[in-house]
């Protein structure tokens, strides 16, 4: 709506309610900068796989469409979705707040080690009971392994970048301990936990797939993680706290607690991640239970400019191309090294596009 | 004198965007002298030096050295020239030691290592001569800032060099560390080199100097011999200037005490003493200026006013409630507020929107938010009503406040500040950045607020805005409160002269 001038000094600048246009501009920067950086990655692929004497064309119908073969394999892409999605919504909060948690692997590994500890124990619960538990037991186990890289960092300063990535090691030797040692399931000749009571598991959507509701809990949680950054007051602290913690002091935010509470909320999804693995796909625990989804979801979130929302969108993205280079594999003889090489394209190309996306945000 | 100068520097000029810095300056040094450069904060001293030295490049003007019309593309350059500058902040690396510095960036990095022992000894050899007392193979880190500032004058010398400009040395030093720096600057005269002393330190301009030039707003407005003037005609110079506003005095008497500090003491962040036992109390319905050179304790004073930096002893009372040592929310919630000096470091999130920016201190507590959650709604209304009532000029409350301009950053600052419903108000540098239209609104809106009986602390370097709107000046210099003078225009040099640290008349030859 137009406004008349009220004063005489100053224009009176039109204060029309334009939000909902702008959020729309918003999303459709979010939502097409992603695909933008996708397609350049592939077109490089397969200029890549071209030179080296393979059909490049078939890369983006492979790597894209390969995988959509039917419901079972969208449920493939959608149970590597998960662990991506959660790490990926969590990472977007402790970014947001200017927390480099490189440490989702490890915090993934412990909620494992948690679920499988809550898991294979009390025997006789209800599944209602017990299911939730082990969610529950692995969020915390996650938030915990970050909590003591947050402490490090708002007590010591010790760089939370160092700090998690050491917390990794940790995490990862920790499992092949367990697994060789204390919680070995001696009947097996691998080394692996026992099996997790049956009321323990993560409930399946469809009973013949392996999917199991946790993608579900993904998008609910990334989506509440979305509504605490954007409209709650402890979600606009950590954002202050991350844009500027001088002007956070000043105005009177504790910034060690947000500190604190960003890592344990990007620990606990993963932690959470971990505890979907176990429950919901493996029903053991494994020394390779994750084949680095904590770091992946690095790129989710980045992928996602650090929006939750987002991240629902990025980390589907990032198990589709995931289940699509496992198809190319399979299907073209193309060698494993060069479709890693694709998906350190994929990668670089989502850093830059993300990059752009924050120029294109100004602009607009 | 000799009939060409040694150096001359004709009509420059530079341009920082919107900033003049030099505005045709012309300035002449004479070899062998020891030529003082005076001038407050901004007069355009360390760019004009800077030029001289290869830093900046002028965009118009000419520098002529030795006869030789001169134009450097970097400090390399310059001190090919034999032209060497010692920066206020040292450009050294921490963890070398003072040799590694001397030779980083010179020629064939091999070559100069093997010569090792031949730099060491030369170090030594200047150290000696100049009694320096700088170890070649000490780690810059292990040492202190009178120390490192040594080993700087002496990677000058090292190099070699006819001219030495020194910017603002005496500013981190201690008074002994002083002395000696300036009868080194004699030494080194009578070594044959030319010294230029960049300070705003009467008295010591007037212990070592031959001439003394003094700038003001980017030009060298007087030239004199140091035998030719005294202390109080430099301070008059320095300062004088028309003052644009003359705003009304409150009609009222000051009321009850609102603010008291007794003998509050504070480090800087470096650890280094700031505040010294400083005292003083604002009243209800008075605005009480601090005037002073920057980096004199302003900075410290007021984050340890607004619980940012611990105080070390001392109290501080608002409305008869010791809040010392208090946290920010703590204080904010003591009808405290706070227009920091820096805006973009503290007062603002600049890629925040202005609905944010408003409620930076309030984000959690009502009407702004309800049961956790932010009312954006109330919190929408609120910022559209200060936009309207302060004239924001900005798109609506939904844009980025880093989008609009220094004024209109300030303007919303100064809302925010005064919606919260304070009964102290601490101002550090209120028009720091902005046009004069924003600066005239938001100094109304000062004597407003005043007249309602709001107690105001004014910290300023600038004097226009302490004359213009202050009903009390108090003086600070080196972390002390020298003086207390009403913003009476005729006592300017009194005033000049506290800033530069004179407490009493210096009794000098006019």
């Amino acid at each position: 709506m137009a406004q008349v001038n009220q004063g005489v000094r100053e224009t009176v600048y039109p204060q029309a309610a334009q939000p909902l246009y702008r959020t729309l501009s918003q999303i459709a920067i979010s939502a097409v900068t992603p695909i933008a950086a996708v397609l350049v990655a592939l077109a490089c692929g397969a200029a890549l796989l071209w030179l080296n004497g393979f059909n490049g064309s078939d890369i983006v119908t492979v790597m894209i469409f390969g995988s959509f073969q039917d419901m079972r394999s969208v449920g493939e892409i959608l149970l590597k979705a998960t662990p991506l999605i959660l790490i990926g919504a969590g990472l977007c909060v402790a970014f947001r707040c200017s927390i480099w948690n490189i440490g989702a692997e490890g915090q993934l590994y412990v909620g494992a080690i948690a679920a499988t500890l809550v898991g294979t124990n009390f025997d006789g619960l209800s599944v209602w009971v017990h299911a939730p538990l082990v969610m529950l037991a692995g969020a915390l186990a996650g938030a915990a392994w970050a909590g003591i890289a947050g402490y490090l960092k708002v007590r010591f300063q010790a760089s939370e970048i160092v700090t998690t990535i050491m917390l990794n090691y940790i995490a990862l030797i920790l499992t092949s301990y367990l697994v060789t040692g204390p919680m070995r399931d001696a009947s097996a000749a691998y080394p692996q936990s026992a099996r997790l009571i049956r009321e323990a598991w993560t409930p399946r959507i469809v009973s013949d797939m392996r999917l199991h509701i946790g993608i579900l809990v993904a998008i609910v949680l990334a989506v509440a993680l979305y509504i605490f950054l954007q409209r709650s007051s402890r979600g606009f602290a950590l954002r202050v706290v991350g844009l500027n913690p001088h002007a956070a002091r000043y105005a009177g935010m504790q910034v060690a607690r947000n500190v604190m509470i960003a890592m344990c909320i990007s620990g606990a999804m993963a932690g959470l991640a971990g505890a979907f693995e176990v429950a919901g796909v493996t029903h053991r625990l494994y020394q390779n239970i994750s084949p680095g989804y904590g770091f992946e979801g690095i790129a989710v979130a980045l992928l996602a400019g650090n929006n939750p929302l987002a991240a629902i969108v990025s980390g589907g993205l990032f198990a589709t191309l995931r289940s699509g280079s496992e198809v190319l594999q399979i299907t073209s003889q193309v060698p494993q090294v060069l479709v890693l090489v694709i998906q350190g394209i994929v990668i670089l190309s989502v850093v830059a596009f993300a990059k752009l996306r924050d120029i294109l945000r100004i602009v607009a | 004198m000799s009939q060409k100068p040694f150096l001359r520097i004709d009509n420059i000029r530079k341009r920082f965007g919107p900033i003049i810095a030099s505005d045709g300056v012309s300035l002449e040094i004479e070899e062998g002298e020891i030529h003082s450069l005076l001038g407050e904060n901004g007069a355009g001293k360390s760019v004009l030096m800077s030029m001289i030295c290869g830093m900046v490049r002028p965009d118009e003007g000419e520098i002529v050295f030795k006869g030789q019309s001169v134009r450097f593309n970097s400090p390399r350059e310059a001190i090919r020239q034999r032209i060497g500058m010692v920066h206020q902040h040292f450009m050294l690396v921490p963890n070398l030691t003072v040799a590694e510095n001397y030779i980083l960036g010179q020629g064939s990095a091999l070559r100069v290592i093997n010569d090792m022992d031949k730099v060491h000894a030369r170090i030594r050899e200047l150290s000696d001569r100049y009694a320096l007392d700088v170890r070649p193979d000490a780690i810059i880190e292990d040492l202190s800032v009178g120390e490192q500032q040594r080993v700087e004058i002496l990677k000058v010398l090292f190099h070699g060099i006819d001219l030495l400009i020194l910017d603002e040395p005496t500013a981190v030093l201690t008074p002994q560390e002083t002395d000696r720096l300036l009868s080194l600057m004699g030494d080194l005269v009578k070594d044959g080199k030319t010294v230029v002393f960049i300070s705003h330190k009467l008295d010591e301009v007037m212990r070592v100097s031959n001439r003394i030039s003094v700038m003001r707003d980017g030009r060298v407005v007087h030239t004199v011999n140091v035998g030719e003037t005294n202390a109080r005609e430099l301070a008059r110079m320095m300062v004088g200037r028309d003052v644009r506003m003359e705003l009304p005095r409150s009609p009222e008497p000051p009321g009850r005490i609102v603010l008291s500090v007794e003998n509050m003491t504070c480090r800087a962040e470096t650890g280094l003493p700031a505040v010294r036992r400083v005292s003083l109390d604002v009243r209800a319905g008075e605005i009480v200026g601090i005037a002073g050179v920057s980096g004199n304790g302003q900075t410290e004073l007021s984050l340890a006013l607004a619980g940012l930096l611990p105080v070390d002893s001392g109290r501080v009372m608002l409305n008869g409630k010791d809040i010392t040592g208090l946290d920010p929310a703590r204080i904010n919630a003591s009808s405290f507020s706070h227009i920091p000096e820096d805006r973009h470091k503290h007062g603002i999130v600049v890629s925040m929107s202005l609905s944010e920016n408003t409620v930076l201190q309030r984000y959690d507590q009502k009407p702004f938010a309800s049961r956790g959650m932010l009312n954006r709604r109330v919190i929408g209304e609120h910022t559209r009503d200060l936009i309207k009532r302060f004239r924001v000029k900005s798109r609506d409350e939904n844009q980025a406040i880093g989008a609009l301009s220094g004024g209109n950053q300030q303007k919303l600052v100064v809302a925010r500040e005064l919606a919260r419903n304070p009964d102290f108000i601490l101002v550090n540098q209120l028009a720091r950045g902005i046009d004069i239209g924003a600066m005239e609104f938001v100094m109304e809106e000062m004597l407003k607020q005043r007249d309602s009986g709001r107690a105001i602390l004014l910290i300023s370097t600038e004097l226009e805005e302490l004359f213009a709107i202050c009903d009390r000046i108090l003086v600070m210099f080196h972390g002390e409160i020298l003086g207390d003078l009403p913003p009476d225009r005729t006592r300017l040099d009194e005033l000049g002269l506290l800033m530069a640290g004179q407490t009493e008349q210096p009794a000098l030859a006019g």
